[in-house]
């Protein structure tokens, strides 16, 4: 089996969220970027079919030259390969049509994508890529297993979740429950030493136009400060009939 | 050119979801001189959709359609555009939309911008305001693309009502099931789910363990509240998974967010940005959450749990 796993380069959880240029871009300015979790998820149970199926893991991003040391520790927790296609991942119709072109190129069987980046939240970018391949897809994933060229996959639905069957070809759009958080690793020395080494293949991109651009950046409105109450009672009076939400 | 709206339904029923998404097509709809066509699947008493705006309802009714297929589902939501000639097309953000949308996208070469929380700013160029950074900031995107699609955050723009005379219609466009099928469905009928609850109580480390979330589920219980917990909770085993919120596990918008033994960690923070109003519960007055509150209890969730619960029903039987 050859699985790709999906990597976008997003600012770690804890980063302050600021923007520069009047608004109109992030600003990366002491900010840590880092695997998006539900790639990492998904990236350690990539590990898990490469150690007990036998699976040849290669990693992508589409992204700048800034975004190697990200794809450089998804080589160090075990990615044999790693890709990244040059350009800025501006929208995510044009993320995703990139990808496909690598995915129809590389023969893969599973892609594995996450739920959604935590900066953009778009949640398109595996959807996308499986009808631009006509892979088959299952979103939400938190349980995956393969035999042969079948899969059965558990999606979380809103309000519960469900126990798919499907094929290979496969995308999904994976989170935790893919692997445990107790499953992640931390890249240790000799998986650091051997990234060094293992191929970092950088692409061109295909030339295309986007179909979305972001014009400009707001935060929200400052709160007020919180209202401290005393007892039980004050609390559902406030709430009845000050905020009338219950 | 209508704007064409996916309106989502459970067992026959439309969900409140369903109901928000007409009013802002409606409000799309008003912006751009044009009228509202619904598109339903196995739903019941689809003229109801008229009091929200829609002018026009395509009703599909299909035995093979009992489970969500997002192949399937999206198809027919791109076949009704297609037909309408719709130049805008709005589905909500469940987690069944959010599965089915980026086909529809594909399908319709239209450019998605999903978690929109307000009317565009304008419609030419098409330009609208979404959540990003895991609700920490909003972005003004303009879509490019002739077709646009655009899935609206649960909770921001509310239930409008606008009356309009409604006809319906039939639409059996083909269906094609796809290659992913479903084997079993794993649904508590009898609970709130944290997607469709008006409000949700959540628990965090400070209950010390499983064996006290008694008291959370009666509050949410006297509440018809859906109950959540913070990551350590569900990694320690102490709540399912599903029940998990924050950047990392499910976002919360409901209209009241009850936070009990909850420190307020940023992570756990970004999932609860879009609820309305916050409460914490916490018996340390220097807990981050206060911060992020609207209001506020310092004391001992073992005492004031119990109490609220109390009050609660006091106020219902009264
Ligand atoms: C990459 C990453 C992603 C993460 N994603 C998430 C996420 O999605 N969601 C999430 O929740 N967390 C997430 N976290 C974890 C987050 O940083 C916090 O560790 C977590 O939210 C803390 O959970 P807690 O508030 O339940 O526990 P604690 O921080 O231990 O807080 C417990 C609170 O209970 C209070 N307390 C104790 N006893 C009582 C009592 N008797 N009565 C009332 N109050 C009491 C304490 O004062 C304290 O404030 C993430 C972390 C990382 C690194
Ligand atoms: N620039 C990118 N490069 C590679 N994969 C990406 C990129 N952006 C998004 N993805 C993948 O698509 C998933 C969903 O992203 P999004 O649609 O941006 O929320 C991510 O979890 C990644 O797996």
């Amino acid at each position: 089996m050859k699985i790709l796993v999906c990597i976008s380069h997003v600012p770690d959880t804890t980063s302050k969220i600021n923007f520069t240029d009047g608004d109109t871009k992030f600003d990366t300015n002491g900010v840590q970027f880092v695997i998006n979790p539900n790639d990492e998820f998904g990236l350690t149970r990539a590990m898990w079919f490469k150690e007990k199926q036998g699976a040849t893991v290669h990693v992508v991003n589409v992204g700048g030259p800034e975004t190697e040391p990200t794809l450089r520790k998804a080589l160090a927790i075990g990615a044999d390969e790693a890709i990244r296609i040059n350009t800025a991942p501006t929208d995510g119709f044009s993320v995703a049509k990139q990808l496909a072109n690598v995915i129809k190129e590389g023969n893969y069987d599973l892609v594995i994508g996450g739920r959604e980046s935590i900066d953009y939240n778009g949640g398109m970018v595996p959807g996308m890529v499986a009808k631009l391949t006509g892979f088959n897809f299952v979103n939400t994933c938190i349980g995956l297993e393969v035999e042969g060229t079948q899969a059965t996959a558990i999606r979380e639905m809103d309000g519960g979740k469900e126990t798919l069957k499907t094929s290979l070809p496969l995308v999904i759009g994976g989170q935790k429950g893919l692997v445990e958080e107790s499953d992640l690793r931390i890249p240790n020395m000799r998986g650091i030493m051997q990234a060094r080494t293992k191929p970092l293949m950088v692409k061109e991109a295909a030339d295309l136009t986007t179909e979305t651009a972001s014009v400009k950046f707001e935060k929200p409105a400052p709160k007020g400060a919180v209202k401290l109450v005393n007892t039980a009672a004050e609390l559902v009076n406030l709430l009845h009939n000050e905020a009338k939400v219950i | 050119m209508s704007i064409l709206v996916y309106t989502e339904s459970e067992g026959g029923k439309f969900k409140k979801i369903a109901q928000e998404a007409v009013s802002f097509a409606k409000g799309i709809a008003n912006a751009m001189g044009t009228s509202v066509t619904a598109v339903t699947i196995n739903a019941e008493n689809t003229a109801e959709l008229g009091k929200y705006g829609a002018s026009k309802v395509l009703e599909v009714t299909n035995d093979t359609l009992k489970n969500f297929n997002a192949e399937a589902y999206a198809s027919i939501v791109s076949e009704a555009a297609k037909k309408e000639g719709a130049k805008v097309v709005v589905v909500s953000s469940s987690a069944n939309s959010k599965f089915m949308a980026p086909f529809i996208a594909v399908e319709l070469e239209a450019g998605y911008v999903p978690n929109v929380t307000a009317l565009p700013e304008s419609t030419a160029p098409f330009k609208v305001k979404h959540t990003v950074f895991s609700n920490k900031a909003f972005s003004v995107t303009e879509i490019k693309t002739d077709i646009k699609l655009v899935g609206l955050a649960k909770n921001a723009f509310g239930v409008k009502e606008s009356e309009t005379s409604v006809s319906t219609e039939s639409f059996s466009p083909q269906v094609n099931l796809g290659s992913v099928e479903t084997v079993s469905i794993d649904k508590a009928t009898d609970k709130v789910s944290i997607a469709d609850a008006e409000i949700v109580v959540s628990g965090g480390r400070g209950l010390k363990g499983p064996e006290n979330w008694g008291m959370i589920e009666e509050l949410a219980g006297v509440l018809g509240a859906a109950t959540a917990c913070s990551k350590p909770v569900s990694d320690m085993g102490w709540r399912p998974h599903s029940e998990h919120v924050g950047q990392t596990g499910k976002p919360v918008a409901s209209n009241l967010y009850i936070a009990i033994g909850i420190s307020g960690a940023i992570q756990h923070l970004a999932g609860i940005n879009s609820s309305k109003v916050k409460v914490v519960i916490n018996n340390d007055a220097e807990a981050p959450f206060f911060k992020a509150a609207d209001y506020g209890i310092v004391g001992d969730a073992f005492e004031v749990v119990p109490k609220l619960t109390e009050a609660i029903k006091k106020l219902k039987s009264a």
